[in-house]
This record gives C-alpha cells, structure tokens and sequence, in this order.
C-alpha cells in the first residue's frame, strides 16, 4: 500500500510539472515574482519533500547489506 | 583587473586542491585509488560534488541567457523538471550500481553491461558512443575558460592564453588529484556557486533599485510575456522532461556514484538535490529576465534591439543574416554584464570566480574519459594484465594530458556555437542511451542485441539531427518550417531553435524508440545464462 501511494506521488509530481493553467498568467506574488516562476520554484521544494519520503518509506537497503556482505566476503579471502 | 587577479587566485587555490589530494594519496598506484578515491567520498563531498559535477557553465550563464531571450520558461524547462527527474534516478539507478560496484568491483557503466549481459565488443560499441558524445563538453569548457577570463580581465588577457591557462588547470589537478581532487574541487566550486548567486542576487537587486520596481516595469511593457511562458509551446515544455534523463546517464555521472562511502550517502544528495537546483537557477534565471529592464547598459540595448529587428524582419532575411543577429541577441554574458554595472571590482572579482567554477566543470569528464578508456578499452584488451596497475594509472594519466591538448587545439580553431549544438545533442544522446541502464539494473529479460539496437538507434539519430539542422536553416522566431507533413499533421519541422518530430523535442521519440527497441530485439534474442541472472536479481 505504502509503494503503491509512492507510486502514485511520483507520477502525480511528474504531470504536475506541466502546469498548463499558469502558462499565460503574468501576475506577480509579493510585488515581484512571476506566478509560473514561483510555481516551479515550489515544485523544486515539493520535489525535495517527495525524495525525502521515497527515502523514508523505500529505501532498498537490502542492497547495502548484500553488497557489504559480499565486500566482507572479498576482504577474507 | 582586479577581477582577474581575483580569478587567478582561485585558479591557484583549486590547482593546490588538486595536489593536495595527491599528497593524500600517498604514492598509491591503484587504479581504485585514483579513479574512484578508493570508494571511499564522504557525505558532505558526495552531495556537492556530484552536483557540482552535473552543474556546467550552461547553470549560470547559459540559464540567465536562455531567460533574458526566453522569459520565466527557463526554470520550468530544464530546473525544475531536474529537481525531480535526476535525484529520482540517483535513487533508483545510482544506488543501485553503487551496490553492483561495490559487490563485483566495477569501475565504469561498460563493464557492467558485459558483465551483465555477456558481451564484449558490443561493450565497446557503448564506450565509443558515450566517449564521442561527451568530448564536445571538454572542448566548450576551455572555450568558456578562454571567453570569461578574457572578459574579466576586459581584454588582457587573450582568449588563447585564457583557454591555455583554463586547460592546465584542470588538467594539472585531474591529473594529479584524480577522483579525489576532482571530487574536492568540485566540493569547493559549488560552495562558491551557491554562496555567490546569493550575493549576486542581493548586489544587482539593490543596484537596480529593488526587483519589485524592475518587474512591475515589465509587467507593463512590450516584454510582459516574459513573465509567462507563453514563448514556448507546451509541447517543447513537455519534451523536456526527458533531457534529465541524460543525467544518470552521463558516464561521469554514473562513475561518480561508484565513488560514495555507503550507500546510506545517497540519502542526503537525493533529498537535497532538488533544493540546490533551485538554489542555483532561480536567481540566474531571475536575474536573467530581470536583464531586460536594465536601460543603462550599452551591450544590454543591443541585444535587445537585435532581437526585435529578428522578430519584426527576421523572415525577410538572408539566413546568415538571421544566424548573425541571433548571436547578436544571445544572452550568455548578461550576468557578467550586471555584475560589471552593479557590483564593486572586488566582489565582481569574486563572482567571477563563482562563474570560471562553472566554466570549469568539464574536469569530471576528462577524468571520466579517462577511466573509461583504461578500463574499457586498456585493461580488457590485456594492458593491465601484461603491464600491470601501475601502469593503468600512468595510462589514464597519460590519456588526460593527451586529451586536453587535442581538446585544446580544437578549441582554438573551431566556433563555439558548434560545440554548443554538439552539447544540445549530447543531451538527447544520453537520454536514449538511459534504457540500456534500465534494461540492465531492473528487466532479466534483456540482452546485448537489445542494448546494441538501442546503442546503434542513438548514434544513428544524433547524427541524422546534426545533419537535418546543418541542412536546413533555423527560421526567424514564430512559425517552424514544416519540412515534412502527413495527412496534415506536421511530422517533421526546423524550429529557430533546434528540430521538432510531431511538435516535441527529438528527444522524445529518441527515447520512446529505443525502449521499443530494447524490449522488442530483446524478445527475440537468447539472454544471458542463469547464473549471471542469478548474480543480478538472486534466485
């Protein structure tokens, strides 16, 4: 279930990117910065927060073990 | 020239870095030592150096050029679909040839694809078309190093001894430093970016006299569509989010993921690659659109001005003409531009430095070729067996002088703008090239023959771009040139800015075909014996 929602968080952030109701819209946040600028500086930030949770909840840590183990394995030999 | 004492100073700050790290290495020979700083780059090295070396001159001058022409569209286009697309590869691709480098000692992306999909030649295939794909960065490096110093120094300092001095840098600590100096370097260079465009962004603010004031005096200009993206159309937008691909795909990029402590460090580059993205190209990207309000800025006037005699009369015109003025109108320089109007020498000094980091990026990649043509090519054709390691290493070494002086020389001789479209393609080469490393790390069903189609298929189309955009002219901005159409829909056009296939980037059915071909050819050929499976998906 957890992969599942990950999944689907991906895909969403990946179409989100195309941001076709801004496209044409010129107005400024705070006085000075264009809205489609501000949009993708946010995306940047919900990117981060996303790789955050893909670090959180779907770390392949079973590689760090399998690889330690067999490094572990050389260093004896 | 202050600035450009300040330049040279940083010059020899990162030439010592370089030979700091030699002494670190205390005489080791080994071709792990000195490719992969023996596997051993910490956290803190491993987020900014990676990022460093993904950030080339195009991050600082390239994006507020591309802006101050293009508008906010820049950031949209090739930042923010990074922040996504490339740590989210670093997670699934990076980490993963992390654990196969650490396991069977891989050094290179080719040996792990003959070891994965038992091949040998089709292996070199792969080598000679990653290799020539990414000579061209080298070569538009010391042009950038030549360029900027001889901007900085206001014309001092010649641009053949600005590209020498560009070129021995890079070379002396590549060669001394090897990874570890590199990754070092690049560590110190991003520091400097990040540092920089803050202050650089605070400096010209000021000096223009606040950004609300320059951008509500866009808003109501004939520029306002700079503030939108309506410039650019959705498709080309969409198109770009395929270029991230390329990133894992870089050797240098792949090469560098081999060279973390754990894999556990992947964890804060993957995070924090997004918000270093934004924290680099958001103030280019600003300050480049900010450019256009700029009034008191003789060389700012001119771009501007050539671009609306491109607009209005570019149809009418010869197309060398319209080459001329659309050089005329690049922006590549207008962050050097506002730091010679707004900031003090001192600090334009400094931020110069913060721009030849940039320029300098292309170490990782000789560094890259290098390991590349010594594991690849040296050591599997029998060089390590019959000369031995230490002589590997002398090899690689050996193989960075030679390539920075042909990198060098051509430098010299050839126009920027060549290696500026080989760099566009490059792009694209690499995005196609990303499905060998997919096919490889997550489908037991591919093959050699699957990754030799899609190896062959990436060259083919390079080529065929290269050759259709010398061919035919780029139009004046608006309307493509639709040079084939069928049943009304436009399949193949020139646009003033590179080719479209069905209105996306050429990247996109790049890709898109060489998925097909990998999974399609693979279907049909045997693959690789169960006990090589075994190694890679258990079982």
């Amino acid at each position: 279930m957890k992969r599942t929602l990950l999944v689907v968080a991906v895909v969403a952030l990946y179409f989100l990117h195309q941001d076709f109701w801004f496209w044409r819209n010129g107005k400024l946040i705070f006085g000075f910065i264009p809205i489609g600028l501000f949009y993708h500086a946010f995306y940047a930030v919900a990117a981060a927060l996303l790789m955050w949770l893909l670090v959180t909840y779907a770390w392949p840590a079973h590689l760090e073990q399998e690889a330690e183990a067999a490094s572990e394995e050389d260093r004896k030999h | 020239m202050i600035p450009a004492i300040v330049v040279f100073l940083y010059l020899a700050i990162v030439l010592y870095i370089g030979i700091f790290a030699f002494r670190r290495a205390k005489g080791k020979e080994e071709a792990e030592d000195y490719f992969l700083a023996s596997r051993s780059l910490g956290p803190f090295v491993f987020l900014f150096s990676l990022f460093g070396t993904n950030m080339t001159a195009f991050a600082i001058l390239g994006s507020s050029g591309h802006a101050f022409s293009n508008g906010i569209v820049t950031f949209g286009l090739m930042a923010s679909s990074s922040a996504f697309v490339i740590p989210l590869t670093i997670f699934l691709i990076g980490t993963r040839v992390w654990a196969l480098g650490k396991k069977y000692g891989f050094m290179t992306p080719v040996q792990m694809f003959r070891d994965r999909w038992e091949c040998g030649h089709i292996g070199t295939a792969i080598f000679t078309v990653q290799s020539v794909l990414l000579i061209p960065y080298i070569i538009i490096g010391i042009m950038g190093g030549g360029t900027t110093l001889y901007a900085i120094s206001g014309g001092v300092v010649p641009y053949w001894f600005g590209g020498a001095i560009v070129a021995m840098v890079v070379m002396s600590y590549v060669f001394f430093g090897g990874m570890r100096g590199t990754a070092w370097v690049n560590t110190f260079q991003t520091v400097l970016f990040l540092l920089f465009g803050a202050i650089a962004l605070i400096v010209i603010g000021v000096g223009m006299g606040g950004f609300q004031t320059a951008a509500q005096a866009i808003q109501s200009s004939p520029m306002a569509n700079l503030l939108t993206r309506e410039r650019i159309s959705p498709y080309y937008f969409f198109s770009y989010t395929f270029i991230p691909l390329s990133a894992i795909a870089f050797p240098h990029i792949l090469i560098f993921c081999l060279t973390a402590r754990k894999m556990s460090q992947f964890k804060k580059t993957v995070i924090f690659y997004p918000l270093c993205i934004m924290a680099i190209w958001l103030p280019c990207v600003f300050l480049g659109v900010m450019a256009n309000r700029v009034t008191d800025v003789p060389q700012i006037r001119a771009k501007q001005e050539a671009r609306r005699v491109l607009a209005t009369q570019g149809k009418t015109m010869e197309p060398e003409k319209r080459d001329e003025l659309r050089d005329a109108a690049a922006g590549d320089d207008v962050i050097m531009l506002l730091l010679q109007r707004y900031a003090p020498l001192w600090l334009a000094g400094l931020l110069g430095a913060g721009i030849m980091a940039a320029v300098m990026a292309s170490d990782s990649q000789i560094l890259a070729l290098s390991t590349m043509f010594t594991e690849d090519v040296f050591a599997y054709y029998g060089g390590k067996k019959r000369f031995g390691e230490a002589v590997q290493v002398q090899t690689g070494r050996l193989f960075i002088v030679l390539i920075t002086l042909f990198a060098y020389a051509i430098a010299l001789r050839a126009p920027e703008t060549i290696f500026e479209l080989a760099i566009q393609y490059a792009f694209s080469g690499f995005a196609a090239l990303s499905p060998l490393l997919i096919a490889a790390l997550f489908w037991k069903g591919s093959t050699k023959w699957g990754a030799l189609a899609v190896t062959i298929w990436t060259a083919l189309t390079v080529i065929a771009v290269a050759i259709f955009q010398s061919m035919v002219p780029a139009p004046a901005p608006g309307p493509a040139t639709v040079v084939w159409s069928l049943g009304g829909a436009e399949v193949l056009s020139r646009t003033p800015g590179g080719t479209a296939v069905f209105g996306f980037m050429p990247v996109v059915p790049m890709v898109i075909v060489s998925v097909l071909l990998m999974i399609l050819v693979s279907i049909a050929t045997a693959k690789p014996r169960a006990t090589t499976l075994a190694r890679y998906f258990g079982g």
